[in-house]
């Protein structure tokens, strides 16, 4: 084999993961559905004549109408405006701990599976210690014991989904060092650090993106649950886990005040669950759980 | 059998004790100081030295970790910053109302997720199998809190079938009916990863030679799915609910904090508002020690069911 072709699987890789994506209907159907919120959100204050912070106590507690949409909350703010402004740091938290768990767990698996030996048994323990904590509460915890603001939330879901992304990427590393054009890679002096950024990782990254998605899911999820609880981003920012939690006061006489924001929350995950559910099985029936 | 299970137990001591030095470093790495943030910024000086001295806070690091570690080995986590109560009495008040909230939820995850698992394998890309997936794939994307109001607004309030706040009290009856509502809407994401578990363990198992020649020896429909699949697809739907044991916990405490129920979830509420790092500490120590013994009771069924696994 030469080194010409040792570039063609992972080219061809990458293309049928777009093919499958085109084929899927549920995941491309997830797929815009997410772009929509993203957007939605980014473009907030156009889509939206009201601000997030905007106080008008004569219209608390209404429902859906033409002027608030998803009506309004106990301040009498717009609940849709509040919606679209929460799912802003919703995703940018979720989006960044999942990229960052991503990077460095991947980084982790791949080390640990190439080297294998101490190196490995070192790294994996490790991961599996953190797997031991239940994954909410380990994020309360931390998010607790640091304090609650971007930063700590970010390195607290960071952290629990660190291990997953670890354990994924060894296995396919392991298999990976034995083939050729790793050994070709060798044989031609590259340095370690090079064949794993260069030859192992983008092979692996077809399943790792794919399970990113479930897993931005999930984080988005977790910072939902911690803000509920009441360690999210400080107010007045508006985080659809407290819209809920203060929202749950008026469950009697305003029900909806804690409910769109809970659809809202709803949506994201379902969508990305979406896209990532369906290119899964697609990429290998065996990860299927 | 007994030398899987001790190899199993030994290789859990290593992990545990990782947690411990995990829980203990994270408490300790903490901004600010724990007897200011007890007694307050207007404490005197001799009171917040006496609150350290009290605490052992003054000691160096590695003389608290052992003074940690031997009072567990005598089965204390240490007492309240805030209450001065033990921790273990404190968490074991409260842990019976998390398990049973948490196997009501695995219970309903098997009555309804397991049969619909099993059609869905047996409709296999059928409209039903695609309705039934998109209803899973809902299911698991539901936020615990979302499932939560919605069941209260429905059955408590629009139907006035269960109460809003479930009190576990009273006799078994009673306990149960309060269980009925939280544990359904625990349940959901667990009918969830079941139907999917139990879909993709019946296609894998519908798919081997012993089935074909079942049904080539002309075994009856109900007897081949019940008797011959069924019982090995049981083996991977263990594990998943092994495997989200610690989901359903982290869960737990949601679903405790929207119906008000006692339990870890309130616990931890309290310990955070409180700033008691002790409780904190041991609520961390004995969930993550649950886990780790729910996974290997799991490990433990599998090699039961399934002999080949010991080999490994």
């Amino acid at each position: 084999m030469t080194l010409a072709d040792t570039n063609t699987p992972q080219r061809t890789r990458t293309a049928s993961l777009l093919r499958l994506a085109r084929k899927n209907k549920l995941s491309a159907f997830g797929l815009l559905m997410f772009t929509l919120i993203v957007l939605a959100s980014i473009f907030a204050p156009f889509i939206s004549p009201h601000d997030p912070l905007d106080q008008n106590i004569l219209d608390r507690l209404q429902d859906r109408s033409a002027e608030y949409i998803l009506g309004t909350d106990t301040f009498g703010r717009d609940t849709f405006t509040r919606i679209l402004y929460g799912l802003r740091v919703s995703l940018m938290i979720g989006l960044t701990s999942t990229f960052l768990a991503m990077v460095l767990g991947c980084s982790l698996g791949i080390i640990a599976g190439y080297r294998g030996g101490w190196v490995d048994s070192l790294i994996m323990r490790v991961m599996d210690m953190l797997l031991a904590f239940p994954t909410l509460i380990t994020g309360l915890f931390i998010v607790a014991v640091l304090g609650a603001n971007f930063v700590n939330i970010v390195l607290a879901i960071t952290v629990t989904i660190l291990p997953k992304f670890a354990r994924v990427a060894r296995a396919p590393t392991i298999a990976l060092k034995e083939r050729e054009f790793v050994e070709a890679a060798r044989a031609l002096g590259y340095s370690d650090i090079r064949i794993m950024a260069v030859h192992i990782a983008p092979n692996i990254l077809g399943e790792v993106v794919v399970l990113a998605s479930l897993w931005a899911a999930y984080a988005i999820r977790i910072e939902a649950y911690l803000s509920f609880i009441g360690l999210g981003v400080a107010p007045p920012t508006p985080t659809l886990g407290t819209m809920i939690r203060d929202g749950f006061n008026h469950i009697l006489d305003a029900p909806f005040v804690s409910i769109y924001p809970g659809f809202a929350v709803l949506l994201v995950v379902l969508s990305l669950n979406l896209v990532g559910d369906g290119l899964r099985d697609a990429i290998d029936p065996k990860l299927r759980d | 059998m007994i030398g899987f299970i001790t190899k199993r137990l030994l290789s859990t001591i290593p992990t545990l004790f990782g947690v411990l030095v995990i829980v203990f470093v994270m408490i300790r790495v903490a901004p600010g100081d724990p007897a200011l943030a007890i007694l307050g910024d207007n404490a005197s000086q001799e009171a917040l030295d006496a609150f350290r001295d009290r605490m052992g806070l003054n000691d160096s690091m590695l003389v608290q970790f052992g003074r940690f570690l031997s009072d567990l080995a005598q089965g204390s986590l240490g007492t309240s910053m805030v209450s001065g109560k033990p921790v273990v009495t404190s968490v074991m008040e409260v842990l019976p109302y998390t398990l049973e909230l948490a196997l009501g939820a695995i219970f309903f995850g098997i009555i309804i997720g397991l049969p619909l698992g099993i059609i869905s394998a047996l409709w296999r890309n059928g409209w039903l199998d695609y309705f039934l997936r998109v209803v899973s794939l809902l299911g698991l994307s539901f936020p615990a809190f979302l499932t939560a109001i919605l069941l209260i607004l429905w059955l408590s309030i629009e139907w006035r079938i269960f109460p809003v706040i479930s009190s576990p009290t009273g006799g078994p009856i009673d306990r149960i009916y309060n269980l009925i509502l939280p544990a359904l809407s625990l349940g959901v994401i667990m009918v969830a990863y079941i139907m999917r578990t139990a879909r993709s363990a019946m296609l894998d198992v519908l798919g081997e030679d012993y089935i074909r020649t079942a049904r080539a020896k002309g075994a009856p429909g109900r007897r081949l799915i019940l008797h011959h699949a069924l019982r090995n697809a049981l083996i991977p739907i263990v594990t998943v609910v092994g495997l989200y044991f610690g989901l359903l916990i982290g869960n737990a405490v949601l679903t405790e904090i929207i119906f008000n129920r006692p339990g870890l979830g309130k616990l931890i509420v309290l310990s955070l508002n409180q700033r008691d790092y002790t409780t904190l500490q041991g609520l961390m120590v004995i969930s993550a020690f649950l886990i780790v013994i729910v996974n290997l009771l799991t490990d433990i069924c599998y090699a039961l069911v399934d002999p080949r696994v010991k080999l490994k």
